[in-house]
């Protein structure tokens, strides 16, 4: 069975890599915003990745993943071209509304600089002027600068530890921005809960209309679950069928951040136990002698060694 | 043991201390010398109520009176003429309500077990070979949307009619409620999967992981993808919520949640599976029908020490069919009736730690029928649980209807459709089960998908060119 066919996949750094999905019909359906459920195989758990980016010609959708627990460590290890996914459904969510913003600050923290990217592309197409602002923990994690230097108006590049770019948090990237722009419009802003925070905080004061992709825990995807609800002001939202963007400005990000920990002791047993059996003795023929010609250890040493 | 021809024969089942621990179907089943003598027991009725009582109108003397001449193959043909979910339907039925409400036998004693023996029929045949095959002698192609027990239903009608199908279903697995909601305990998933397997021995097809609005638009399927009619049968898979505080805490989940992680994802066996599924040591399970009944009884298999119903009203009021409160009162399930839930309460870590309830008493009937549950003042208390589930209904989904123009629902979000044909307000589309209803009976869906088969047919008839 060749369906969800895994067409080109790229490394970033250890632990992000892109995979390119064959899915004709997603590819044309999918919008800006929009995300997919994956599953890797039967006995795995359906996981939400957002559409970093789609191929009409191609036929093709593109995730970007962050290798964090047993799910996505295994997709790491397993997922090469030409091989399939077991299960892909989408393109799931409301599409980012582009309406016709006139200064737009794209805000990428990590992982969610590739979310960012279909928006900023669309809100580019669009008309508007953008900024992107990327934000990274140091240079070699950094990917797609190239693809948001085409992308965007002005870009401003962060590192935690000053390795390329700007020194500093992404808030002091969006504090640049806003000094050099009276003007900004409207920001969208997309990473870990910590980071989306951070910037609605930024963004407050000016009033500036802030959209955020939330990433809580789900299940279905469809909305009949209700695991992935989310508090917007004083309503309670089903991420998936009503978001996944929200105004920052009313998402109650701690009660976001709480959520997302409800599974935290079986999501390490689960990686545990597979990362255990991933470091069983291989059989030798398996093993390859290294570059620097040093023999490999003896099989038996290393499984003794845990 | 001699049984009494004026009692129905008791289903056999596994002990309750023993199966309250695991998820191995708790009724065994008839044997040949069970069914024989409880199919003796029905009358023959000339005017057979039992059937006008079943939603897709078995002809239920006939087949009981070919399982008494143990003649399996004619019983199990005649089943399968009228339901092509009998293995599930004998299972699942609230029979109670139905068929065996209008058995004249039960006007001095129990009725025929008439859903014991629909299930007997139907598991000897799935010990045989499966006999169907693809009959597609018509060039339209119909399309259904949900694979749920009122599509399943109406493709297999339509193949018997002989169009050619395609099932669309947005999960992973086909069978909807029967896959997600009912637990392995009650209805084994190797059923659902023979019956699904008949009907793509019948030519039906069915394609997984596609969401109708999203990943295809709807009117794609008439315009580009050459449809004739469709059938949704999408079903009230949304679940609700009480809006009481404390209810985004950890440990609260809907009911919906809690059965998809464990049924579908089959999370009860984690983490051989990787869906995380767990319960603390006291679990209440917040209402009192069949999805409660099946979240409460799963908590005792999952682990808890103690598992509760908490229901404003009665036992009287409750929706539950009659075979699973049984069962789960053996099982240990704690119920506590007239107990409202007011408050879920924070253990200050984000977490559950209890759910404040009240005490109610029984008022004047409401709107519903029912009595009206009336707070007693003052009779405050906190139950101390670790989990909360919510078990108070569910309303139609709509993702369709918001990405579908033209289909007109009414004010509970419910697909607005013909009675008798399933017709919506859009030409050709055809709806039924819990799409229109609102959270009904898995028969009740099957009827409704039986019954949109046979108007999509003569639609067909009538105008055999889309007008689209």
């Amino acid at each position: 069975m060749s369906q969800f066919e895994i067409v080109s996949r790229e490394d970033f750094s250890e632990v992000t890599y892109l995979l390119e999905v064959r899915h004709p019909q997603m590819a044309r359906a999918a919008r800006p915003g929009q995300f997919v459920i994956v599953m890797l195989n039967e006995h795995g758990e359906r996981i939400p990745l957002t559409i970093a980016d789609f191929d009409r010609h191609r036929g093709t959708i593109t995730l970007v993943i962050q290798a964090v627990g047993k799910t996505t460590k295994q997709m790491q290890q397993e997922c090469r071209v030409g091989t399939s996914l077991f299960g892909l459904v989408g393109p799931m969510g409301i599409p980012t509304h582009i309406g016709k913003p006139k200064k737009v600050l794209c805000v990428g923290g990590g992982l969610g600089v590739a979310p960012v990217f279909p928006q900023a592309r669309a809100l580019k197409e669009a008309g508007a002027y953008v900024i992107g602002i990327l934000g990274f923990r140091s240079k070699d994690l950094i990917f797609w600068e190239d693809k948001f230097r085409a992308a965007c108006d002005e870009l401003i590049l962060c590192t935690n530890d000053g390795s390329a770019g700007m020194k500093g948090l992404i808030t002091d990237g969006i504090a640049v921005a806003l000094a050099g722009h009276a003007d900004v419009d409207e920001c969208v802003a997309i990473g870990p809960p910590v980071m989306m925070k951070a910037c609605a905080d930024a963004t407050r004061a000016r009033r500036i209309k802030t959209m955020v992709s939330v990433n809580p825990i789900m299940v279905d995807g469809t909305g009949m679950c209700g695991g992935c609800r989310v508090k917007v002001g004083d309503d309670v939202k089903f991420a998936c069928v009503d978001g996944p963007d929200f105004d920052g400005h009313l998402v109650d990000f701690d009660d976001l951040m709480t959520r997302l920990r409800r599974f935290t002791p079986e999501e390490k047993r689960a990686e545990q136990r597979w990362s255990d059996s991933c470091r069983m003795p291989q059989p030798p023929a398996m093993r390859k002698v290294g570059e620097d010609g040093l023999e490999l250890p003896d099989p038996s040493e290393e499984a003794l060694g845990g | 043991m001699p049984v009494k021809r004026s009692d129905k024969t008791p289903m056999p089942v596994h002990d309750a201390q023993l199966r309250a621990h695991d998820f191995v179907e708790v009724n065994t089943g008839y044997t040949p010398a069970h069914a024989a003598f409880e199919a003796e027991r029905c009358l023959r009725c000339q005017d057979a109520a039992c059937v006008d009582g079943c939603p897709v109108n078995i002809p239920i003397p006939d087949f009981i009176h070919a399982v008494a001449a143990g003649d399996m193959p004619k019983a199990a043909q005649i089943l399968r003429g009228a339901n092509p979910l009998p293995s599930i339907c004998g299972r699942v039925c609230p029979q109670e309500n139905q068929c065996e409400a209008q058995c004249h036998m039960l006007k001095r004693f129990n009725p025929v077990a008439i859903g014991h023996l629909e299930r007997f029929v139907a598991d000897w045949e799935r010990t045989q070979p499966v006999t169907a095959k693809p009959n597609i002698t018509r060039k339209e192609k119909i399309a259904v949307i949900g694979a749920g027990p009122s599509g399943l239903v109406c493709a297999g009608e339509l193949a018997r009619l002989g169009y050619s199908v395609t099932v669309y279903e947005a999960l992973h697995a086909p069978g909807g409620v029967l896959r997600y909601g009912i637990p392995e305990f009650r209805l084994p998933k190797s059923v659902l999967d023979w019956e699904i397997g008949v009907l793509k021995a019948m030519g039906v097809e069915i394609v997984c992981n596609v969401v109708i609005g999203r990943t295809i638009k709807m009117d794609d399927l008439f315009e580009n993808m050459g449809y004739a009619a469709v059938f949704i049968g999408t079903g009230a898979g949304l679940p609700q919520f009480l809006g009481i505080p404390g209810e985004n805490l950890n440990g609260v989940m809907s009911a919906n949640e809690f059965l998809t992680r464990m049924n579908l994802m089959g999370g009860y066996k984690f983490p051989e599976n990787d869906t995380p599924m767990k319960v603390g040591k006291r679990v209440a399970v917040i209402g009192a029908g069949n999805t409660a009944m099946d979240a409460v009884r799963s908590s005792l298999r999952l682990g808890a020490e103690a598992a509760y119903i908490v229901y404003r009203r009665s036992e009287k009021e409750m929706g539950a069919r009659v075979e699973e409160y049984h069962h789960a009162i053996e099982e240990g399930v704690d119920f506590r009736w007239l107990t409202n839930p007011l408050e879920v309460v924070d253990d200050g870590n984000g977490w559950v730690s209890g759910l404040k309830c009240q005490k109610m008493k029984l008022g004047e009937p409401d709107a519903s029928g029912r009595a009206r549950p009336i707070p007693i003042e003052g009779s405050e208390f906190v139950l101390p649980v670790d989990n909360v589930v919510l078990a108070i209904g569910t309303t139609p989904n709509p993702l369709l209807t918001r990405t579908t123009s033209g289909l007109m629902t009414n004010k509970k979000g419910c697909l607005v459709a013909d009675e008798s044909t399933g017709l919506t307000s859009k030409a050709l589309v055809f709806a039924g089960g819990d799409a229109v209803t609102g959270a009904a009976t898995v028969i009740l869906a099957a009827g409704a998908g039986k019954r949109s088969a046979q108007a999509i047919h003569e639609a067909l008839q009538q105008a055999p060119v889309a007008a689209h």
